[in-house]
């Protein structure tokens, strides 16, 4: 009796000896509740030790284990193996990011995106630590909650057309992140992140295709809130040429 | 400590083909609302020249308005129709996403913001219909 | 606004005219406030496209080198809107 078996098309690259990807074949047994992340252990411990991919949780919460399952950016520990069989599954790594090897792309353009919006609360005024906590209304919390689920995992930067044109483009999780604090009531800095988020790079790249949204494994629909980020900074600047002495 | 950056010459780049909208049916279909604005623009012109028949002569403006009537003409403006309806509704639906909308304390679901803009749509389509019956002369 | 209007336009002015269903005269266009509807309807879309068809024409990669298409595009509109003007006047 021989076991059901499922082939996975597997991108390998190594630095320095490869001119560019290829795609390797591997079967290997297909069990009913595995997802693409225990197919690829299992090819690391049984097949090809070599293969290098990221990955950590294994439940959809560190962001780490991204990649491409079937031309579409996934969550490999969330990519179920019985959504695909029997066909055969390519594995490439993340779309739009350099490949350092095989799976593993070089995320250091969007961790320099994510500090540059400057995502952690800039406030006007320090309050004294005697005066208390900074209180929030649960409308207050509503207002930018959906929009701190964000696990860094880059599908939607995979998802995102303009960014695979235009590597210089924010993208959607940075300009999230940046509104996630712009709507943040304890925070005022929505002047220092207005330079960046304002840009041509920054929002105004977006042409709303909404792929990111669609791609996103925590709901955070970054295209809503790149969307309102444009009603924003266009306010904002009209607000800063007309009224270039007011004190927001 | 700071962050180990990967050596930069042994990254292998990926290039995004010319084609990259065809790949993906949700790719295509934004292509398709973008080129919307190409007909509807199209469309405004011939609308234009066939307002500055007037200048010529009544009719002049009526003859130009039954050259319209031409099969190729017709095909033309069902296309530019289809074009300019998928993109009133995909707009409305971008309205839902952008300017989200509250009744008192909760948020009004994107899917009926969309549906009350296409209401407003047919409602003023019908009123500029009826006006334009009524003071046409 | 092009999402509200141009679709009910195209109907009356691509169709119901050319075949006849509604008979047209022309003597509305004179009004000036007609004359500034039209205005609006028609320059203000060509913005719209202008913006839209650049990015897409970029993002499409068909080597068209940028400044010129800038400047085709978004000159047209500003062309477009001028010609407007023109012909809505002369009416």
């Amino acid at each position: 009796m021989s076991e059901p078996t499922i082939t996975l098309n597997v991108t390998r690259y190594r630095p320095g000896q490869d001119l560019a990807p290829r795609s390797q074949p591997y079967s290997i047994p297909y069990k009913q509740d595995w997802v693409v992340l225990d197919a690829l252990n299992y090819i690391k411990d049984h097949l090809d030790g070599t293969l290098t991919y990221r990955w950590s949780c294994r439940m959809g919460v560190c962001g780490s284990c991204g990649m491409m399952v079937n031309g579409e950016p996934k969550l490999t520990c969330a990519a179920f193996l019985r959504d695909y069989y029997p066909q055969e599954i390519r594995v490439e790594p993340l779309a739009h990011f350099p490949v350092i090897r095989d799976l593993v792309i070089d995320m250091s353009d969007f961790l320099d995106k994510l500090k540059s919006v400057k995502p952690w609360i800039i406030r006007k005024t320090e309050k004294p630590i005697s005066q208390g906590e900074y209180l929030q209304t649960p409308a207050e919390l509503e207002a930018y909650k959906q929009f701190t689920q964000c696990i860094n995992c880059m599908l939607c930067y995979a998802a995102c057309p303009v960014y695979g044109l235009e590597p210089e483009f924010l993208g959607p999780a940075a300009i999230a992140l940046g509104y996630r604090y712009n709507m943040d009531s304890r925070d005022q800095g929505k002047d220092e992140r207005q330079r960046v988020l304002g840009s041509h790079d920054g929002v105004w790249q977006c042409t709303f295709v909404g792929e990111c949204t669609e791609v996103c494994p925590k709901h955070v629909d970054p295209a809503a809130a790149i969307q309102r980020s444009k009603v924003d900074t266009a306010q904002n600047w009209f607000k800063s040429v007309l009224l270039p002495w007011g004190e927001r | 400590m700071s962050a180990v950056r990967p050596d930069k010459s042994k990254l292998y780049y990926p290039k995004m083909p010319a084609t990259w909208w065809l790949r993906k049916p949700s790719y295509f279909l934004f292509m398709l609302r973008e080129l919307s604005s190409v007909f509807i623009a199209i469309f405004l012109i011939v609308f234009l020249i066939q307002i500055y028949q007037l200048t010529r002569g009544p009719e002049a403006y009526v003859a130009f308005a039954q050259g319209l009537s031409s099969s190729g003409w017709v095909i033309f403006h069902l296309v530019a129709l289809a074009f300019a309806i998928y993109h009133s509704i995909t707009w409305f639906q971008s309205t839902a996403v952008v300017l989200p909308l509250r009744l008192g304390e909760r948020a009004i679901p994107p899917g009926v913001v969309t549906a009350l803009h296409i209401g407003a749509w047919i409602a003023i389509s019908l009123a500029i219909l009826i006006l334009f019956l009524a003071l046409r002369g | 606004m092009a999402a509200f209007l141009v679709p009910i336009h195209i109907f009356i002015f691509g169709l119901a005219v050319p075949f006849g269903w509604i008979t047209d005269s022309g003597a509305l266009y004179r009004h000036w406030l007609v004359k500034l509807y039209l205005f609006v309807l028609i320059s203000l879309p060509l913005y719209h496209w202008a913006h839209r068809f650049y990015f897409t024409l970029n993002d499409m990669r068909l080597g068209i080198p940028r400044e010129p298409l800038a400047l085709l595009c978004y000159g047209g509109a500003v062309a477009g809107t001028v010609v407007t003007a023109w012909v809505l006047l002369l009416v």
